[in-house]
């Protein structure tokens, strides 16, 4: 059925390549480094001397006699209420008190970037330096020095917890129990386009700003919201994004770089610019949520899961943004990856002198997976059958209904495995040194509803020459949802990508859409689209029947073209349609618009609910080489085996598996934001080590295909998954084949050697 | 302390007044306004300044441009024909979806171009050799180099 589906389809399921690809090979892709307007200021932020300290005195008179300086700005000019971050404790400059190297305590807007650089080092601060805390589970200990004082303790008030079945009488009635402490570190983003913004105001106090924000809709929220801070009730926001160098999770939260922006703009009377240069970014953007796991998961003696109990703690770092509500993720692979009727879960995110964290790619999933899939193995171990065996025993299947309310519309796992069973298939005996090692993932593929709404509109627009313009409120930093939307409306209009042009860069002319997050804009964006291409297709086949002697049924939209179906000689072109529509007495023109929030719900208290309209499967396979001398790994095989639906364009999914499971490497063998009481010490591509060309592996990504009755075309997301179980599946065959279990990320060669030094001694 | 300098830039002379200090980053973004060539770090880390100076791929962010003077430079801009036709390699990334979010584009092809004028036929380990200093995070590499490998085999097609 699946083959017969595409080969119906024109432009859905064909590789073409990105839409804005060759204005990007040219160089003439815009980013927000390549935006000056007129008269613009260049703005600067001061960062803290210290991990925690007190601010006893600030003088900014030497900056602001500067020539060219044209404001500073310190915590004591900023309003109030202008404060960032669903928690609310960090407001965009600080006063009072530091509790972290990167908090931001003064501005500066100038005619230079040199001369505004300039001016912060002649501002003037005198602090008093407080002992700091640095480990999470010190900081929950009584005495710990208090990082917020408004708080009386360092954990945060969050409800992170859940208990479904019985745990305790499971573990009991368990044929076999394993347990460990897993522990993540900080890891970034590293977008090649560092982060910036430029603030303007018009005559009326209308703010237009400039940033290569992931959530544009969100961000003009929160925009508004510090313009009432500063007392501008009832103001517009427009909100512009460039072409985004990378996102990945970075920009799904508004930074203090946007909101000193808007303040300096507004004091200066002109448009200011601020943009990070790339020590700012590896020391100013937030990290991936850093992780302690404690996890005890066990099966009954045929392998079957009997139960899982997890507890965290979250380094929170010295202020909060999302990464304190990555727990609400980590829950779904923990409830439901794989069957399990006996679940707890228990999380604690607790404020440190460190660095805070954000979203990134996969939301905690690669954390809690990393914990889960190392334990199965050790479960598959004790129970004497194969990692495989396992996970096929547990599998998730079609129809499933998990402990927390998801709902499997559509799982390919079963394919997944099949596709690893066959490409990793081992011949003659096993190497020394060598050993394989898999994992499976789950992640929301069908939206996931975190915010009130979870929906995307879009407008869609026809012209006298047959073209479209489809303004969508979903976004495109890269991962190319751009070519999602014209191959989707291409597809149910009859026409070729090339008639479809998409706008996904401005709230003035975009519907509103919650962010380009949880690998939802396939699958949310996506059906928008389609719904608002539904209802052009119905108008135009509506005026056609009264042109070509036909009932609208009768008709069909192919090749630019409307004509009867089994009679293709009577048709028309569809641009002269849409003229004898636009042209005739009474004129019509066709567009339509069309709000897409998926079938999906909020978590309730007990955080049951189906949080997404459809869940999307893979696992992944590695081969590794483990150099016994050196502690070295190298990587010699990797299989990729991801469920998506339908995909709708194949060679852009490769590419985000690809992309996903690369930065899922870096993240298990070579990341780490080294952080020293607080201090970042390696804010530079040199010493922070991502993967370079001379690294890349040969990835096989097959495309196990199922159909997702909700997603458009059958589609699922697939944005994420690709660096959700890499790393336990490397953990997993560093095990197999030298025999020790690294439970600390990264797998640095320091480790492996430890580990076999402390293996040899037992 | 201002210098004159004049070097051949994607086929044009230019003679231009430089300050000093100012690497050839600066002068081709912020000066010329030839935003295509991108600062990833400004630090030589990255590879996304990288042009070509006398065939050679540089990070432009490391090399002054008083050095620039007497030089012939090829930038990102002066790939493509006249007509608008693509270069070859930058239709391959394209093509293959070397490209996502395309700030390490430009760097990634001017480095892949001053191999394959050099060395036509570069094995897979030059190539990743000639790569390692370009950074990229959004592709994992692998469809860059099936990018660099088919415009290899276009390159010497059209040369035959």
């Amino acid at each position: 059925m699946m083959n017969e589906l595409k080969e119906k389809y024109s432009v859905v399921g064909k590789r073409i390549p990105k839409i804005d690809a060759a204005q990007k090979a040219m160089g003439r892709a815009e980013y927000i480094q390549d935006i000056k307007l007129t008269g613009m200021l260049y703005g600067k932020l001061l960062y803290s001397k210290y991990a925690h300290a007190r601010i006893l005195k600030i003088d900014t008179s030497k900056a602001k006699a500067l020539p060219g300086v044209r404001i500073v700005l310190t915590g004591e000019d900023v309003p109030e209420k202008m404060v960032m971050g669903f928690y609310k404790d960090n407001p965009p400059l600080k006063k009072g008190k530091v509790t972290s190297f990167r908090d931001e305590v003064a501005a500066v807007a100038a005619v230079t970037p040199e001369i505004a650089k300039k001016a912060l080092d002649l501002i003037e601060i005198e602090y008093e330096e407080l002992e700091g805390v640095f480990d999470p589970e010190k900081a929950m200990e009584k005495d710990a020095v208090l990082v917020n004082e408004t708080h009386k303790s360092n954990v945060l008030k969050l409800p992170w917890k859940l208990h479904y079945g019985d745990v305790e009488k499971a573990e009991k009635e368990s044929a076999f129990v394993v347990e460990d402490r897993f522990t993540t570190t900080w890891v970034t983003h590293c977008c090649l386009g560092t982060s910036g913004a430029i603030a303007l105001f018009d005559a009326n106090d209308n703010l237009t700003v400039y940033s290569n924000t992931q959530i544009r809709s969100l961000a003009q929220k929160d925009f508004l919201e510090s313009l009432k801070a500063m007392g501008l009730k009832n103001k517009r926001v427009r909100v512009i994004t460039p072409i985004i160098g990378g996102g990945f999770g970075s920009k799904l939260d508004t930074y203090a770089y946007e909101h000193v922006a808007i303040l300096l703009a507004y004091k200066c009377h002109k448009p200011v610019k601020i943009l990070f240069d790339r020590v700012e970014e590896f020391k100013a953007t937030s990290t991936r949520q850093p992780t302690i796991t404690y996890i005890k998961q066990g099966c009954d003696k045929n392998g079957k899961l009997t139960f899982r109990d997890i507890r965290m703690i979250l380094d929170n770092g010295g202020r909060t943004s999302w990464g304190a509500t990555t727990p609400s993720v980590m829950m779904m692979p923990i409830t439901t990856l794989y069957r399990l009727d006996n679940v707890r879960f228990d999380a604690k995110c607790v404020y440190t002198n460190n660095t805070y964290s954000q979203a990134m790619r996969g939301y905690g999933n690669p954390q809690a997976t990393f914990a889960i899939e190392s334990t199965m193995d050790m479960l598959a171990e004790k129970v004497g059958i194969d990692p495989l065996e396992i996970r096929r025993i547990n599998q998730n299947k079609s129809g499933d209904e998990s402990p927390q309310g998801f709902k499997i519309t559509s799982c390919g796992l079963d394919k997944c495995f099949d596709a690893l069973e066959k490409e990793l298939a081992q011949e003659g005996p096993k190497e020394k040194g060598v050993g394989v090692g898999i994992a499976s993932l789950i992640h929301v593929g069908g939206g996931a509803r975190i915010y009130k709404s979870d929906g995307c509109g879009v407008i869609l627009k026809m012209d006298d020459f047959g073209k479209v313009d489809v303004f969508t409120g979903g976004s495109d930093m890269g991962q190319g949802l751009d070519n999602i939307t014209v191959q989707i409306v291409a597809e149910e209009l009859g026409l070729l990508a090339e008639d479809i042009n998409v706008v996904h860069s401005d709230t003035d002319v975009c519907p509103w859409d919650v962010g380009a997050h949880a690998s939802r804009s396939t699958f949310v964006a996506g059906n928008a689209a389609l719904g608002a291409a539904r209802k052009v297709k119905e108008k135009i086949l509506e005026f056609g029947s009264k042109f070509l002697d036909a009932s609208p049924e009768e008709l069909v939209l192919k090749n630019r073209t409307v004509f009867v179906s089994g009679n293709p000689e009577k048709s028309m072109p569809i641009d002269k349609l849409l003229r004898k529509a636009h042209f005739s007495p009474g004129g019509t023109m066709f567009m339509a618009d069309h709000f897409y929030d998926p079938e999906n719900e909020n978590l309730g208290k007990d955080f049951k609910g189906n949080m997404s309209a459809a869940y999307t499967f893979g696992a992944h396979g590695v081969k590794v080489k483990v150099d016994e001398e050196t502690g070295k790994v190298q990587v010699l095989e990797y299989v990729a085996a991801h469920d998506v639906g339908q995909a709708i364009n194949p060679l852009l999914l490769e590419g985000q598996v690809y992309g996903g499971a690369i930065m899922g490497l870096g993240y298990a063998l070579t990341e780490e934001v080294i952080v020293k009481k607080g201090e970042i010490m390696n804010a530079n591509f040199r010493d922070y080590k991502l993967f370079t060309a001379k690294d890349a592996v040969k990835i096989k990504a097959p495309i196990l295909e199922t159909y997702e009755k909700a997603g458009p075309f059958g589609a699922k997301g697939v944005g994420e998954p690709g660096c959700v179980p890499t790393a336990p599946a490397v953990a997993n065959a560093i095990y197999d084949a030298v025999g020790v279990r690294i439970t600390d990320l990264p797998i640095t060669p320091e480790k492996v050697l430890a580990a076999l030094k402390a293996k040899k001694e037992k | 302390m201002t210098t004159n300098i004049s070097f051949l830039l994607n086929g044009d002379e230019i003679s231009y007044e430089i300050k000093d200090h100012w690497t050839l980053l600066h002068l081709l973004r912020e000066e010329m306004g030839l935003i295509g060539t991108k600062e990833g770090c400004g630090n030589g880390e990255c590879g996304a300044c990288t042009v070509i100076v006398d065939k050679l791929a540089v990070n432009s962010c490391l090399y002054l441009a008083v050095e620039a003077h007497g030089k012939i430079i090829e930038t990102i801009e002066g790939l493509a024909s006249t007509d608008g036709t693509l270069h070859p390699l930058q239709q391959s990334f394209v093509d293959n979806g070397g490209i996502q979010c395309g700030f390490c584009s430009p760097g990634m092809i001017m480095a892949s171009k001053a191999l394959l004028d050099e060395n036509p036929d570069a094995t897979e380990d030059e190539v990743k050799h000639a790569l390692a200093g370009n950074i990229c995070r959004c592709t994992g590499y692998v469809q860059i180099l099936e990018s660099v490998e088919a415009a290899k085999e276009n390159l010497s097609g059209r040369d035959q």
